[in-house]
């Protein structure tokens, strides 16, 4: 299976090559997957193939179900979906997770929210696995060490039938970042500046491992933050490589190893990293002590500055981006040379795979203690998992966000992408701590500047755009 | 899945860099349990008003590109998620080749997975089509999946390479899951290996 024998591998070839089921002399391979993770919105036409074809889930005990992309986040959700579309969806869901037999977490299982906080929360998530979804921020796993990136329907529906991918290995790159955050500073800023730098087509092709000081020292979920968003710089999938950290977080979870398997599943986990010498097609560094809270002012993600900059000119751009750039300004109603904190907002937003996670909840709720949102801006916070939720809640965050005027929504995908009611109204403008902000990505004509959740909440206490740093350091 | 041999048709100018797949498609419009249809949604919201009414300026409402097969496009096309509703809603709209200096990787993957060519090329080569495109209906352009090669209005012919195994699938319509069923035994045989190797999985 071995093909590197002797020679330093990067983490990826290591997990690449225990995967291998067999490889064709083009080098193309039939990959074996640990996890499928399955939603509502990509895999109903993959389940009906399975059907017109007589064909059963080679694994069902390897696939896990949950809806999370049409589900309502209010609060009478138990009564039903209005939308008949997405009802027809989430039920579909229901009736294929049940007929084929696959784990599966339904709408008002307390366990269910975004599939991605979901998957490692419930242990499904383990280094060295395989792990797909019909889902482009799969790449979120990658944060465990493990080899996980988004599919389309149809290798959906080849999973399903057969536990396997065919694939080609993409190319390695590695960015480091050195050195030390500072205050203020989080995983978002980080991976915001890494894409700003990279480029959105900066990773296309490629696996990127994350490492450096600042990556050994983020917890699990910033981790998780910073590997979501690889998708964001065109690298399908982000790694990087279990340490402590990551064991301590996986260890006691409900489908972690356990015992005498926990101990060989360590001590394999620990053999997973870059050898000295392993090379990589790309290598990126960043030093941590240069990033600044960093907020994004156009349509892709690329489009990121500290936010102390001014908003740029589409002449301070070359080739292809000139005219992008001008249309993303004309889209966003913004005039170069504006201070990024002049830019005022209508709307935040917190929750999705990127952040949506209790550390997430926990640092936007610490800028909003004793403070309210200001007048005419309206913002909802919606945990990433029913589980989150609950351990919010616990630790009094929900009277937080509600004596601050947010509403406290169930677990769902909701605004990061607006499949469901949860929309921006046209040209409406949001501080959001989700992943893309693209045109129309949270509702029609809506307007997304993405940050970290402490910028989010800062952001609706002033009602525009502020730095952290001088925001954090004013009496609430 | 249809074959992909030859292509000779009216190719649609999209010189905008880093098309998303939210542009494409629209997620209002993956509610949808079907593959089919999405055709009328491609690029929704450039091409239609809030009122469901046309945009003249957009492309594809142009007299001229409303045939279109193909599409010139700028760099980074498909970027964003992995949605494959952006490959069906071309594929619906008609449109069998896509044409860029590079193309997200899933959106590419994507795209052999329902007869749709993507074509990556360098910068100076995507002009000249650009440039042909721009010319509508009088040119128009071929692609040949055999030769490798998109052949422009002056007669000029661009190679461009292509995954030896995913254009034989192309070139004969090979469905990738039975392909695979065919090597149940390998993969019996790994599921075998690895419940020793790494039984906690």
């Amino acid at each position: 299976m071995t093909q590197h024998a002797g020679a330093p591998r990067t983490l990826y070839d290591k997990i690449w090559d225990a995967h291998v089921v067999d490889r064709q002399d083009d080098g193309t391979c039939l990959l074996y997957i640990d996890r499928h993770l399955v939603h509502e919105v990509t895999s109903p036409q993959a389940f009906e193939g399975l059907r017109m074809t007589g064909r059963k889930v080679r694994a069902p005990e390897r696939t896990i179900a949950v809806p999370d992309h049409n589900v309502p986040t209010t609060w009478d959700r138990e009564t039903g979906i209005d939308n008949e579309e997405s009802r027809i969806q989430v039920d579909a869901l229901d009736r294929n997770a049940r007929e084929f037999g696959v784990h599966y977490y339904p709408v008002n299982d307390i366990r269910q929210g975004i599939v991605h906080i979901v998957g490692p929360e419930q242990g499904w998530t383990l280094p060295g696995m395989t792990v797909v979804c019909g889902d482009s921020h799969t790449a979120t796993h990658g944060a465990f060490g493990a080899l996980a990136h988004g599919i389309g329907t149809s290798e959906v529906e080849h999973v399903l039938a057969t536990q396997t991918l065919i694939q080609k290995k993409s190319k390695n790159m590695k960015v480091e970042i050195t050195g030390r955050l500072a205050p203020g500073v989080t995983a978002k800023d980080v991976v915001l500046a890494i894409i700003a730098k990279t480029g959105t087509a900066g990773g296309t092709g490629h696996v990127i491992e994350y490492c450096g000081e600042v990556i050994r020292n983020l917890s699990m979920e910033g981790r998780m933050t910073i590997c979501n968003m690889a998708i964001e710089g065109g690298a399908r999938a982000g790694l990087i490589a279990p340490d402590e950290v990551t064991f301590t977080y996986v260890k006691g979870r409900p489908h972690a190893p356990k015992g005498a398997q926990w101990e060989a599943a360590v001590a394999w986990w620990k053999t997973l990293f870059s050898d000295e010498g392993a090379q990589f097609d790309k290598v990126v560094t960043l030093r941590g002590e240069d990033i600044a809270p960093t907020v994004t002012w156009g349509t892709s993600p690329e489009d990121a500055l500290p936010i102390t900059a001014r908003i740029p000119a589409p002449e301070d751009f070359t080739g292809g981006k000139v005219d992008a750039a001008r249309r993303s300004l004309d889209y966003m109603g913004l005039t170069a040379g504006t201070p990024l904190t002049d830019v005022t907002i209508d709307a935040v937003f917190i929750g999705s795979c990127t952040n949506g996670r209790i550390e997430d909840l926990r640092a936007a709720a610490d800028v909003l203690r004793g403070r309210k949102l200001a007048s005419g801006v309206r913002g909802m916070v919606v945990p990433g998992s029913g589980l989150v939720r609950a351990m919010a809640e616990e630790e009094g965050l929900d009277v937080i966000f509600k004596e601050a005027g947010f509403e406290w929504r169930l677990a769902g995908c909701s605004m990061c992408l607006g499949m469901n009611p949860d929309q921006l109204a046209p040209g409406e403008r949001c501080a959001a701590t989700s992943n893309r902000n693209f045109e129309g990505r949270q509702g029609y004509k809506g307007r997304t500047h993405l940050m970290s959740p402490a910028m989010a909440a800062a952001a609706g206490v002033a009602g525009h755009l502020v730095d952290i740093r001088e925001f954090a350091a004013q009496p609430a | 899945m249809d074959k992909f041999t030859t292509l000779t048709g009216i190719a649609a100018p999209m010189p905008l860099v880093n098309i998303d797949t939210d542009m494409i498609i629209p997620k209002q419009f993956l509610k949808t349990i079907k593959r089919s249809g999405l055709g009328v949604s491609l690029f929704d919201e450039m091409r239609y008003d809030r009122d469901g009414n046309e945009i003249p300026d957009f492309v594809l409402n142009k007299p001229a590109y409303r045939d279109a097969q193909i599409l010139v496009a700028g760099d980074n096309f498909g970027c964003g998620s992995s949605r494959e509703h952006a490959p069906w809603a071309l594929l619906d709209f008609g449109i069998r080749c896509v044409i860029s200096t590079s193309f997200a990787d899933i959106f590419f993957n994507n795209c052999f997975k329902n007869g749709i060519l993507p074509v990556v090329l360098p910068q100076e080569a995507v002009d000249a089509l650009m440039r042909d495109a721009e010319n509508g209906a009088n040119a128009r352009l071929t692609v040949d999946l055999e030769t490798q090669t998109v052949t422009g209005a002056d007669d000029t012919a661009y190679r461009f390479e292509i995954d030896p195994f995913r254009k034989h699938c192309l070139l004969n319509g090979l469905d990738d899951i039975g392909l695979t069923m065919e090597r149940a035994p390998a993969i019996d045989s790994f599921e075998t290996q690895m419940a020793q190797a790494r039984p906690w999985i």
